[in-house]
């Protein structure tokens, strides 16, 4: 980086004077502060406004335990299903040509520009008691929405895209040369994603698990269509948060706020760490 | 790829049962619901569903989430420029912090964005007892729907026109110099339209995102139907109706929407890729 210090020393044709280079930094700052760090900070000092005691009790009860939990186990399905998903969808559009592949990539970023609501309206019409496809799991006696199955459904479908999105452009990078030359050294398809692609691959897999599991946990609108909301049951974190600040519950809804904002600021060290140590590997991801 | 084969052959192993996962979980997870809700909207028929979205709180609402999505993507546009400018091209104490800090609206969950916002805006939070001397409310108006949205789509332009930055060749802006161009000159021609075809698709990637939001605008929108009452919120009013019809009107129409904002993205994306190569 010497280019740039030496840049930021003398003045320059490829750069602007140092009053508005100071004008424009002022900006972002304030901006960013304003617009991002108040409100992380107003989530803590909220959680803590009648001290520690009264947050760590707020998150001991029944209800908020059970939000917790449902939380985990939601993303503990949902996150190594879309991983799953994500190497096998990379695998085939990266390796093989075949028609109709653009669009296909198309149906995948799908639920990145669908409404979480739209999302969840469409999986209480396929489930629901007036769908034929709902009718027949009443009589059969299964309970897919206002359900544990329709809250794992709803955060599928909203997390879908995340590992897919992280790999492909990684994958398209690295070509198809190394597990080619270990295919003629006679190696099995297992033997050749496990020890040429999966290497290749784990930073930009490990980057998508990361974006994936902080969806899950924090997903909202969809989940808030189909769970029902039955409290104990069917209420994840997000959903818990809004009960108890309707309520006016403020400390306890911020307390589980500002556990899902330490989630937050985790994946975001993380995906720093990622960025900076391994920027070379991740290079094709961050261009999306 | 020949015409008319299907597949190219290849001699790598694991098409079958990779394409086969990538199917069945594509199908059974999104494209399933989608055609349930498609289908619904069959059976209610095109008249009658184009007379619910013509009632007037549902086009309220639409035309609602559509402004405030377009008039926050707007402002993240320039500011997502400006932002990912200073990130790429200045050095300044706090920057990482900064370039890390940007994602967080992608990390935060959007109930927990909603609360928060609220809790500073709202006429006693910290910045809304701040302005409310000046007669500015923020909160329950739809300057805080803006707001939400802004926060939301923040990351959007600012990821995509980056790495466009980082790689701009400085020779050619140098080059304008010599010439004998203005640097303001220099950035409006020969700069930003390097920058044009990631400016646009951030800007789609905002708006799709935006207008379907929901988590973090219902607790700052007030939700008065025909002035703070998005349409996602009112999807779920009706549902709690069981008005299933008049949910599914909205929600195709919010699908519509949707399909515009990817159409536009492709074709925002093979226009550049003509233009400046595949970036």
């Amino acid at each position: 980086m010497s280019e740039v210090s030496s840049i930021a020393r003398t003045p320059s044709v490829t750069t602007e004077p140092r009053l508005i280079r100071t004008l424009l930094i002022g900006t972002v700052v304030v901006l960013i502060s304003v617009l991002l760090f108040a409100p992380l900070i107003a989530v803590f000092s909220e959680a803590l406004r009648q001290g520690w005691v009264a947050a760590l009790e707020s998150l001991t009860s029944p209800d908020a335990r059970a939000a917790i939990g449902l939380t985990l186990i939601i993303s503990a399905i949902v996150v190594p299903f879309n991983a799953v998903f994500g190497v096998a969808a990379a695998w085939a559009i990266t390796k093989f040509d075949f028609r109709g592949k653009a669009f296909l990539i198309t149906l995948i970023d799908l639920p990145f520009s669908v409404s979480p609501v739209v999302a969840g309206l469409a999986l209480v019409l396929l489930f629901g008691a007036n769908s034929w496809l709902g009718a027949w799991l009443i009589a059969h006696d299964l309970k897919i929405v206002f359900a544990f199955p329709s809250i794992v459904l709803a955060t599928l479908f909203v997390t879908f895209p995340f590992v897919a999105r992280e790999l492909i452009p990684v994958m398209i990078e690295q070509g198809r040369a190394e597990e080619e030359a270990a295919l003629t050294l006679g190696a099995s398809g297992w033997r050749i994603f496990f020890t040429v692609t999966l290497p290749n691959i784990r930073w930009a897999l490990l980057y998508g698990v990361l974006l994936c599991n902080a969806r899950a946990m924090g997903e909202f609108g969809a989940v808030a269509v189909i769970s029902g909301k039955i409290r104990g049951e069917t209420t994840t974190m997000p959903i818990m948060i809004e009960m108890l600040y309707n309520e006016y519950l403020s400390v306890a809804a911020f307390t589980l706020a500002a556990a899902l904002a330490l989630l937050a600021l985790v994946t975001l060290v993380l995906k720093s760490l990622l960025e900076w140590r391994y920027a070379d590997l991740l290079a094709a991801t961050r261009r999306h | 790829m020949r015409a008319g084969v299907l597949r190219a052959p290849s001699p790598l192993p694991g098409f079958g049962l990779s394409f086969g996962i990538m199917m069945a979980v594509l199908s059974v997870v999104v494209l399933l619901p989608i055609m349930a809700l498609l289908g619904r909207g069959v059976v209610i028929g095109p008249a009658e569903l184009w007379e619910m979205v013509g009632t007037k709180r549902i086009r309220a609402a639409l035309s609602l989430s559509f402004r405030a999505a377009l008039i926050a993507s707007v402002f993240n546009l320039v500011f997502g420029l400006l932002l990912a400018w200073v990130l790429v091209r200045y050095r300044f104490w706090g920057r990482r912090l900064i370039d890390a800090a940007i994602d967080l609206p992608f990390a935060l969950p959007t109930a927990v964005a909603g609360i928060a916002l609220t809790a500073l805006y709202a006429p006693n939070g910290a910045f809304g007892a701040l302005l409310a001397p000046f007669g500015i409310k923020v909160a329950y108006t739809q300057i805080g729907i803006w707001l939400a949205l802004i926060f939301i789509g923040l990351p959007f332009v600012v990821r995509t026109v980056q790495p466009v930055i980082e790689e701009l060749d400085r020779e050619v802006e140098e080059a304008s110099a010599t010439l004998g161009a203005s640097r303001a000159y220099t950035l409006r021609r020969v700069v930003l339209p390097t920058l044009t075809p990631a400016l646009l698709t951030g800007f789609a990637l905002a708006l799709a995102r935006s207008v379907g939001e929901y988590g973090s605008v219902i607790f700052i929108a007030g939700n008065l139907p025909f002035q703070t009452e998005i349409a996602p919120l009112l999807i779920v009013i009706r549902l709690e109706e069981y008005n299933y019809d008049a949910a599914t009107a909205i929600g195709l129409a919010m699908l519509l929407i949707s399909f515009a904002m990817l159409l536009a993205i492709n074709i925002i994306q093979i226009w550049s890729r003509r233009r400046i190569g595949d970036v």
